[in-house]
């Protein structure tokens, strides 16, 4: 029911992206979507890839840093109001938005990734409020 | 100007003399005071009585500041603690400061000696001197104080910080002597030239230490700013800045060795050596009453020089330092040694204690930058909490080697490995000339 987010940290300097996406192509490891978090030193770089468990596995033996992170995958409408729907619901039920990026977007209809304070909690508000997660195996395979 | 020249200027036949008689007093005082010093003394099979003349001196055993560490704070007094009237501390090599604890007379001896140390740089009871060290634990500030003092300067407890406010005080109250750290010295004429104020100076003598300088840095500052520059020098452990100071001829330090007894040693056999050859420097507090010291081993690699100076003194004189024989640091005039470091790490959790110190120099000011391994017991998804990780490490450090420290975190296994270990410092800052 969660998605295994792929969380790299990388230092700041040249080549150090190059390696990763080198490293997953190389194992033939699709990126779904991105999100790079910057700070003037380093950066973490967010991932939804084909495969989480193996991509975390040969980052490691290549030496990079990696870990797997649980987060929401949301589907919504393609018009106004749809993001504003979801942010409603999860600040109602007390719940901090840690960061959020698109998984996928198109003219018809777009999905977030989402993570939460509280996952479980995140998950219920969701749920109550009839949006559509998104399947993790679906998310991979985008 | 000679401040003391029945001391500084005496043969080195009656030197020898009065420092045998000085260290029979000594040894005979630290063996019925100090269980530390008994002890060694009996182990070694050593008496008082053994000790004769000052040439006996290397019948003693050497102190090491692992010794300091392991009868801290107050196991190596040799009077009632109630005879002790000022305490300094500097860093140790682990977690623990190094003590040392001055009575009245050290006080006197040490304002003595840096008295003659002030008036060899050519200060006399007229200039207005500022004391631009650190006024706390740390011995310069108050040793050059009370040192000016004595002399009878008009002394101007700047301390350090606020440059600006030092250098319009310089100017208002025509200021004509400094003493600082070198380096700190080179970002004051930096400031003194932003300001444009170099020509309305009347600064003319700086006496600089706690720290290692090259004679280029030395003549740079002289040229900078138009004055005479000295190097002094000292430790806590044996007192402070004014064991030793050099003169208008700047051909090595002169030690006031009626107080301080210098030897030279093989930094790995321990033997005395001559004239000329760099060997570790070892101090024996021959007058201090508080905490005396027998040979304690210094670790600054110098030589020493015997013969008599051009400027008349019989003191003799060490030369500028060759480095040490450990991995201390001396960072903007306090020491760190990467063991703190290392110490500091490991009381964070889940803190790799893998680390590497980039020591640097920029505008003149000393800056260190301490690398940190990220793993995965401490690497988040979330920048906050990287942050927040970065404070801590950098607030664990600031207050074990009480200097500011700038925390990078790099990635894991890409710090240098030499022999498995890593290269713990680098250090970027150049001392040679």
């Amino acid at each position: 029911m969660y998605l295994k987010q792929l969380t790299v940290f990388l230092e700041n300097r040249e080549g150090r992206l190059d390696n990763v996406t080198d490293v997953l192509a190389k194992n033939n490891i699709n990126i779904v979507c991105l999100s790079l978090a910057d700070t003037s030193e380093y950066g973490v770089i967010r991932m939804i890839v084909s495969d989480p468990e193996k991509a975390k596995a040969v980052l490691k033996e290549a030496g990079c840093l990696a870990r797997l992170t649980d987060v929401l995958a949301i589907s919504m409408e393609q018009k106004a109001g749809s993001l504003n729907r979801l942010t409603k619901i999860i600040t109602e039920e007390g719940i901090n938005i840690e960061y959020m990026y698109t998984l996928n977007s198109s003219r018809e209809a777009g999905s977030m990734i989402i993570k939460c304070s509280d996952i479980d909690k995140g998950y219920e508000a969701v749920k109550k409020a009839n949006l559509t997660l998104v399947d993790p195996e679906t998310a991979y395979a985008m | 100007m000679i401040w003391n020249e029945a001391r500084e200027c005496m043969s080195r036949d009656e030197m020898a003399n009065m420092q045998g008689a000085r260290l029979r007093k000594l040894v005979s005082n630290v063996y019925h005071n100090v269980e530390f010093y008994r002890k060694k003394m009996q182990e070694m099979g050593l008496e008082p009585g053994d000790i004769k003349g000052i040439e006996d001196i290397t019948k003693l055993p050497f102190t090491t500041k692992n010794d300091l560490r392991d009868n801290y704070p107050f196991g190596l007094l040799a009077v009632p603690q109630s005879q002790i009237v000022r305490v300094h501390a500097s860093s140790g090599t682990t977690g623990k400061a190094t003590v040392v604890s001055y009575t009245r007379r050290d006080i006197e001896a040490w304002q003595e000696c840096v008295a003659r140390d002030l008036v060899m740089c050519g200060v006399t009871k007229d200039d207005l001197i500022q004391v631009a060290y650190g006024y706390g634990l740390f011995t310069g500030g108050l040793g050059l104080h009370y040192g000016a003092e004595n002399l009878g300067c008009m002394t101007v407890p700047m301390s350090t910080g606020n440059t600006k406010r030092l250098v319009t005080m310089m100017e208002d109250f025509g200021a004509t002597a400094i003493a600082c750290t070198p380096s700190y010295l080179l970002h004051i004429a930096e400031v003194i030239e932003e300001m444009g104020l170099r020509d309305k100076l009347k600064l003319k003598t700086a006496i600089c230490g706690a720290e290692p300088w090259t004679e280029k840095m030395r003549l740079q500052i002289e040229e900078k700013l138009g004055i005479n520059a000295h190097d002094i020098y000292g430790l806590s452990e044996v007192c402070g800045p004014g064991v030793a100071c050099d003169c208008s001829f700047h051909k090595g330090l002169h030690i006031q060795e009626d107080h301080f007894f210098a030897e030279i040693v093989d930094k790995e056999t321990l033997n005395p050596l001559g004239d000329g050859q760099v060997g570790e420097l070892v101090f024996t507090t021959l007058t201090k009453e508080g905490m005396p010291l027998l040979r304690y081993r210094t670790k600054d690699l110098t030589s020493i020089d015997h013969s008599k100076c051009e400027c008349g003194r019989t003191t003799p004189r060490i030369s500028k330092f060759k480095g040490r024989s450990d991995d201390m640091l001396i960072i903007r005039g306090v020491n760190v040694f990467p063991s703190q470091v290392e110490t500091a790490l490991l009381e964070i959790e889940g803190v790799s204690p893998h680390y590497q110190m980039i020591v640097d120099r920029v505008n003149n000011l000393d800056t260190l930058e301490v690398q940190v391994e990220v793993d995965e017991n401490v690497f988040s998804d979330e920048i906050r909490e990287m942050e927040n990780l970065t404070k801590k490490i950098s607030a664990a450090l600031q207050s074990a080697l009480l200097i500011a420290v700038k925390v990078k975190l790099v990635e894991p296994r890409t710090l240098d490995r030499f022999e498995g270990k890593s290269k713990r410092v680098i250090d970027k800052r150049t001392f040679e000339d």
